[in-house]
């Protein structure tokens, strides 16, 4: 399988095999992304960094991942620095930093930022998420999670909780999740519902996802548990929003009743969606889920350099 | 059949069975006619076997059906008849082509494509026969087609 040279911007421009192939590039990097051990396969290479919009965690792993690598980075971390203020176009300031550098990985928010800046370069453009579009690096790092905890992916009981309305995150996971035939419950408030949409590409990938509201029973045979955030903004009142925050809170309490082996993931940074007590128990992975943003993101730029793994 | 309300032409190029009312949209896309200098003579509400219709008559040109496509996007049972010397040489009905380039708008506000890059607009077709389109930067799919010609 040859990455060499290709855009990642979106999870659906990739096959299973593909993702696979990713994944399992991904597992080898641990011991590398740690610090354990050290690589010069990207030495002498260049990435270019360019968030035009701050995302601190995203970045910072992406940096870490290139340095993790031998490479270098340039870059900025916050438009306001950039020539954008100035009027240029993305086109201009990308063909700029395709002269400079051999990976181009970006963050915008417009959507369809990436599919245009990959048109413009002859480097490849790592998308790191563009507005309300794609986020792949977030959406493989989630499915190298399972991966790595669950040792495989399949059909697990994945139960997706919290606003599956307005989350990217949660729309691509669905879609990948279904093309490894996982059983797919969402839970959520009836005003942030999963989209009809994505629903419908999840059917039509021969997933059979059931919604709920109801999050102990969904809970009982669940494999996985993705919690994402619900913000405050989405209610028209105060009341409403801390009676739905309460309703889907992960407490100890409600974990008694769970598999000894579920995973609880969470993209952060959470708020009080999971209570801090959870994060002594053997469920919460959410942070191991943050440091695997780092191996993912090592086996991608390794890959489109074209680096045999 | 009813005698034409508009003259024959000699040579040229008809396109007939457009849906009614929409034949200054689709004179609009095919850039017609402020790129040519042709005599083009358009009839709107023309009634036909199958209720009303628009037609154009473009003279002394033979527009070439991968130019004359697009136009399925709001007139999906157009014909395009090539007219040679008072007759119908050639005859096909539209289809949409694969892609569609500078003819809508992206209807998604915070779209690439509406944010002053040197591109133009461009859509997937995913539906030929009943045309939906989907933007190829941010992967919207404008519900009203029409309203977002360019
Ligand atoms: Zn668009």
């Amino acid at each position: 399988m040859d990455f060499t040279g290709k855009d990642i911007i979106s999870i659906k421009d990739f096959s299973k095999t593909e993702i696979d192939h990713i994944l399992k590039c991904a597992e080898k990097m641990i011991p590398f992304a740690k610090g354990e051990k050290t690589l010069t396969l990207l030495e002498g290479k260049i990435l270019s960094s360019l968030f035009f919009e701050p995302s601190t965690r995203t970045r910072l792993s992406f940096e870490s991942a290139m340095n993790r690598l031998s490479g270098r980075v340039i870059g900025f971390a916050d438009p306001t620095a950039t020539s954008q203020k100035k009027g240029e176009t993305l086109a201009d300031t990308i063909r700029m930093a395709d002269a400079y550098s051999d990976i181009i990985v970006m963050r915008h928010p417009s959507e369809g930022a990436a599919r245009l800046a990959a048109d413009f370069a002859d480097s490849p453009i790592l998308n790191a998420g563009d507005g309300a579009g794609h986020h792949p690096t977030q959406c493989l790092l989630d499915l190298f999670t399972i991966f790595h905890e669950k040792k495989h992916i399949g059909k697990q009981n994945v139960v997706l909780l919290g606003d599956l309305k307005y989350g990217r995150t949660v729309h691509s996971l669905a879609y990948a999740l279904s093309l490894y035939g996982s059983d797919l419950t969402f839970v959520s408030p009836k005003s942030l519902k999963m989209p009809r949409e994505v629903i419908n590409e999840c059917k039509n990938l021969g997933a059979t996802p059931t919604s709920t509201t109801k999050i102990e029973k969904a809970l009982k045979n669940a494999d996985v548990l993705y919690v994402t955030r619900i913000q405050k903004e989405r209610f028209p009142d105060l009341e409403e929003y801390n009676r739905v925050v309460g309703t889907y809170q992960i407490t100890m309490d409600l974990l008694k009743a769970v598999k000894k082996d579920l995973i609880i993931m969470h993209p952060l940074p959470r708020v009080t969606e999971i209570d801090p007590a959870v994060d002594q128990t053997n469920h919460a992975v959410y942070f191991k889920q943050a440091f695997n943003g780092v191996p993912i993101r090592m086996a991608l730029l390794s890959l489109v350099s074209g680096v045999k793994l | 059949m009813k005698p034409m309300k508009i003259p024959r032409i000699k040579n040229g190029t008809v396109i007939d069975h457009i849906t009614a009312g929409n034949a200054v949209k689709v004179l609009r896309i095919l850039d017609i006619p402020q790129k040519q200098s042709f005599t083009v003579s358009v009839a709107i509400n023309v009634k036909s076997k199958l209720g009303k219709k628009d037609i154009v008559k473009v003279e002394n040109r033979e527009i070439a059906h991968t130019e004359v496509d697009k136009i399925a996007l709001i007139a999906p049972k157009a014909t395009i008849n090539i007219i040679r010397d008072y007759k119908v040489a050639e005859k096909h009905k539209v289809e949409l082509p694969d892609t569609l380039v500078g003819i809508a708008k992206c209807s998604n506000p915070t779209c690439i494509s509406n944010g002053g890059e040197p591109v133009e607009s461009r859509f997937i077709v995913l539906d030929k026969e009943k045309p939906r389109i989907q933007c190829y930067y941010c992967d919207r799919e404008p519900d009203d087609i029409a309203s977002r010609i360019i």
